[in-house]
């Protein structure tokens, strides 16, 4: 892996988003309509948003990254351009790197917006700290990014790669303690979703908008989704191969 | 002995590219049975053959990219992609592959700090292709042609020792087939060799060797000169129809 080509892939990869300001609007303002409509959903109980509030702030971009990067990568893939790639000096590890530090400085300016947006105009309350929920928020995107550019491996168009969020996310989306508490869920369910990454990230949010401070519990959830991203990543080197029949 | 070992050397050394008893299978059918060639360096170097017949295939091999059965592929004295060649192979696919999404100087410009290529070589190698004018315009907005000379120029940058060119003037006007011709001549004089795929037989005379290709097997390693003789054809279309009907009679 060298430093200067995983820098040359991020330059790259955020040069193509720039040619495309519709996506960046998209990945950028779409966060914030679903959070200001949730807002007025919830009018009068206020409670309701400060409960649903932080872990959609760690749902977005998860999603929204994991949609964006497995269709980027996919791409990469059908247009002959990674294959040309994989005959230069160029490691698989650049590769994914430079994607996810691409799309995680991606997250980082989404992650600025929409909480920005819900802790301001909005009047999202937390107890906790601001700073603590967006890293939760941020390090979920990374998440969100390691895991599309694992699966996109695994389509062949992109009408199958966007398939993957009913497919992959929604799933954990159901079980991750976002309509029901997890600990409530029958047993199976209760398992199922202790196995699923995105249960960790969003109840990492929810203990960072809860309490100040680090808590033991927090703790784990970062170190959970944090450890898998270069599991994912790693999963998705192992996937490009240089020789394809 | 030692006389023929080292004969054995240098015609090593003359080859930039020796394939030796290729076998791929593709898609559960042997594309290339059991195919044995050579490329001598320097030489722009032809490889033809109807449309099916392995040429990508063999190109994918060359380049270290297709999955083999067995038999071995050399460039340059290394095993078909090694890591040492990654700088010395430019490779143009056959469909042009390059990011439709970035400019012409964006696409090269990460190339060129791919193969740690110095930043100048951008601008000469969009001036070696005749892009000066659209450097800065987005690749989609170029025409077919302009997008298959970006691909091109892609492969020049870090001036690789070969050039692999997978039908790189089908469907280019004929002022420009020309001009590129010229180019890979003027490559190939400045040291490079150049391997180029076609389809096309009306192109074969541009090249100083053929390796013809049906089906997967050689059916000629030749100059154009030589094929005519051989066939007693004036065409090299012609020389190419009589040696398939003369392989189906023997
Ligand atoms: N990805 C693939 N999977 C299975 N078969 C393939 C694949 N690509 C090419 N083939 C088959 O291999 C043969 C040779 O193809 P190719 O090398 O592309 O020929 P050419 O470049 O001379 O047109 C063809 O019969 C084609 O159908
Ligand atoms: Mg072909």
């Amino acid at each position: 892996m060298s430093t200067r080509r995983v820098l040359a892939t991020t330059r790259r990869v955020l040069r193509q988003l720039r040619h495309d300001p519709r996506t960046i609007a998209l990945m950028l303002v779409v966060p914030c309509v679903l959070m200001t409509l949730l807002r007025f959903l919830y009018d009068g109980q206020p409670l309701v948003f400060d409960h649903i509030g932080p872990m959609l702030l760690a749902l977005f971009p998860f999603t929204v990254m994991f949609v964006v990067t497995s269709v980027a990568m996919l791409r990469e893939r059908t247009s002959g351009t990674l294959e040309r790639l994989l005959t230069t000096p160029v490691a698989k590890a650049d590769l994914l790197a430079g994607y996810a530090l691409a799309f995680g400085l991606v997250a980082l300016v989404q992650v600025a917006l929409v909480t920005t947006l819900s802790l301001g105009l909005l009047g999202l309350q937390i107890q906790g700290s601001v700073a603590l929920l967006a890293l939760v928020a941020v390090v979920d995107a990374l998440l969100g990014t390691a895991l599309g550019l694992f699966l996109s491996a695994f389509a062949n168009s992109e009408f199958q790669a966007v398939q993957f969020l009913p497919a992959f996310v929604l799933p954990q989306l159901l079980l991750c303690g976002l309509l029901a508490p997890r600990d409530q869920m029958a047993t199976a369910l209760r398992y199922l979703s202790d196995v699923m990454p995105m249960s960790y990230a969003v109840d990492g949010a929810t203990r960072a908008a809860g309490s100040a401070g680090v808590s033991g519990a927090l703790l784990v959830d970062l170190v959970v989704v944090c450890a898998c991203v270069p599991v994912a990543l790693g999963l998705g080197a192992a996937t490009l191969r240089r020789r394809t029949p | 002995m030692t006389g023929q070992f080292s004969a054995c050397r240098i015609q090593r050394m003359l080859n930039c590219i020796e394939v030796e008893h290729l076998r791929v299978v593709r898609g559960g059918r042997p594309v290339l049975p059991d195919l044995s060639c050579a490329v001598a360096a320097g030489t722009v170097t032809g490889l033809l053959g109807p449309s099916g017949s392995g040429k990508t295939t063999l190109i994918r091999a060359i380049v270290g990219v297709q999955q083999v059965v067995s038999g071995r592929v050399s460039v340059l004295g290394e095993p078909a992609g090694s890591a040492a060649l990654r700088t010395q192979v430019g490779y143009v696919t056959q469909a042009p592959s390059v990011y439709s999404d970035l400019t012409v100087r964006e696409n090269l410009a990460y190339l060129a700090v791919i193969l740690a290529a110095s930043p100048e070589s951008v601008s000469e190698v969009i001036s070696t292709v005749a892009l000066t004018d659209q450097a800065d315009a987005q690749v989609s907005r170029l025409s077919g042609g302009q997008k298959a000379r970006v691909s091109l120029a892609a492969a020049l940058i870090g001036g690789p020792r070969l050039l692999v060119l997978d039908e790189p003037t089908v469907g280019l006007d004929p002022v420009l087939r020309e001009e590129l011709w010229s180019l890979f001549h003027r490559l190939a004089a400045q040291g490079a060799t150049l391997l180029v795929s076609s389809h096309v037989m009306e192109e074969a005379d541009r090249c100083q060797r053929l390796l013809l290709l049906r089906e997967g097997r050689l059916l000629a390693d030749a100059t154009p000169d030589e094929l005519r003789e051989r066939t007693g054809a004036d065409d090299l279309d012609q020389a190419f129809l009589r040696l398939i009907q003369s392989g189906e009679a023997a």
